[in-house]
């Protein structure tokens, strides 16, 4: 004999959060499908148990701590490009790595997991975010705005906003003065 | 974690590029979700919908019947609700004076037609990968002006 079946996809990962969720006595709302709120903070021991007891069923309870050591990785990306007073004589990586104590190769594939993107464009992003409010702001040369930021050169810094942005560093000046004298005759 | 979906929406009187569009951005690893308008006035239409959506991203064709691209822009930075969405002028011309016009109506993106399918799934990769850093690490997206 041969039967057929039909599935409650939803249902059945419902019943399975609810069944191991109630055995280990916790209290909760499960939101959508994945997403369940508890009353009280689970005890570490408590959530050792739920990892194993859902694992049992391939559900997998995805990492906060990623995230949050992307965000590390981004502050200090920010705070290494900001800080002015570091000579930044050894190289990017090895000041990652001993800040946040994990290896480089570590922290670059939970970063390019998590972002689609490397850790290396980010710096670069960033570099060139502080480039364009230097431009902005402070009214500062180019060359001031290279030696600030650790460029070898002006050239260097010009190709590397070309190759970031798509534009000159004066073209963007100029489009954003535009705009502002643009907003201003508006009002 | 693995990235939301980002809501793109595309208005393109064109249908091969709006398909090849379309082709390119299921072909690419980060999620989205695609909706398409024939013609600027579609696409505004859409937007100023109660309770609708918003996407992360319009890409705009310039040269469109009805209401064209730059007529779309500005409109989106006259709107309330709508000055903030990250506008993309997505066009064949590739004149100076236009895409410093655009830039200055408020554009945040210019992007020249690519002329081969994997450009231009290089091209949707690098303008959303962009995107999701300014979203998720405080940048300020005044100063995004991309040009591709």
């Amino acid at each position: 004999m041969r039967i057929y079946l039909k599935f409650d996809f939803k249902h059945i990962c419902r019943t399975v959060l609810k069944e191991q969720l109630d055995s280990l006595g916790l209290k909760y709302t499960i939101y959508g499908v994945g997403e369940i709120e508890f009353n009280k903070i689970p005890t570490q021991k408590e959530e050792q148990e739920m990892t194993s007891l859902l694992g049992h069923y391939g559900i997998e309870i995805m990492d906060d701590q990623q995230m949050e050591l992307v965000q590390r990785i981004k502050d200090a990306v920010t705070e290494w490009i900001h800080d002015e007073e570091n000579p930044k004589l050894y190289n990017f990586s090895t000041y990652l790595s001993e800040k946040l104590d994990y290896s480089y190769t570590y922290l670059s594939s939970v970063f390019s997991e998590a972002t689609y993107s490397s850790i290396e464009n980010f710096v670069i992003l960033r570099k060139i975010e502080f480039v364009k409010s230097f431009i902005l702001q402070n009214n500062l040369t180019l060359t001031e705005i290279a030696f600030k930021l650790n460029y070898s050169s002006v050239s260097h810094l010009s190709a590397q906003f070309k190759k970031t942005t798509g534009l000159t560093p004066s073209a963007f000046q100029k489009i954003i003065l535009k705009r502002k004298e643009r907003a201003l005759s508006q009002k | 974690m693995p990235l939301n979906t980002l809501n793109i929406a595309l208005a393109d009187d064109d249908e091969d590029d709006r398909t090849l569009f379309k082709e390119a951005m299921d072909e690419i690893k980060i999620k989205t979700k695609l909706s398409l308008f024939n013609n600027g006035k579609e696409l505004m239409d859409y937007l100023i919908l109660p309770n609708v959506i918003l996407p992360e991203i319009v890409f705009l064709d310039l040269n469109m019947p009805i209401k064209n691209g730059m007529q779309c822009l500005d409109e989106i930075r006259n709107h309330p609700k709508l000055q903030d969405l990250l506008v993309a002028i997505y066009s064949t011309s590739s004149s100076e004076s236009d895409i410093e016009e655009t830039f200055v109506n408020g554009a945040n993106i210019y992007i020249n037609k690519p002329n081969s399918f994997g450009a231009l799934k290089q091209v949707i990769e690098k303008v959303l990968q962009l995107n999701w850093q300014y979203h998720t690490s405080a940048l300020n997206r005044d100063n995004f002006l991309l040009r591709i």
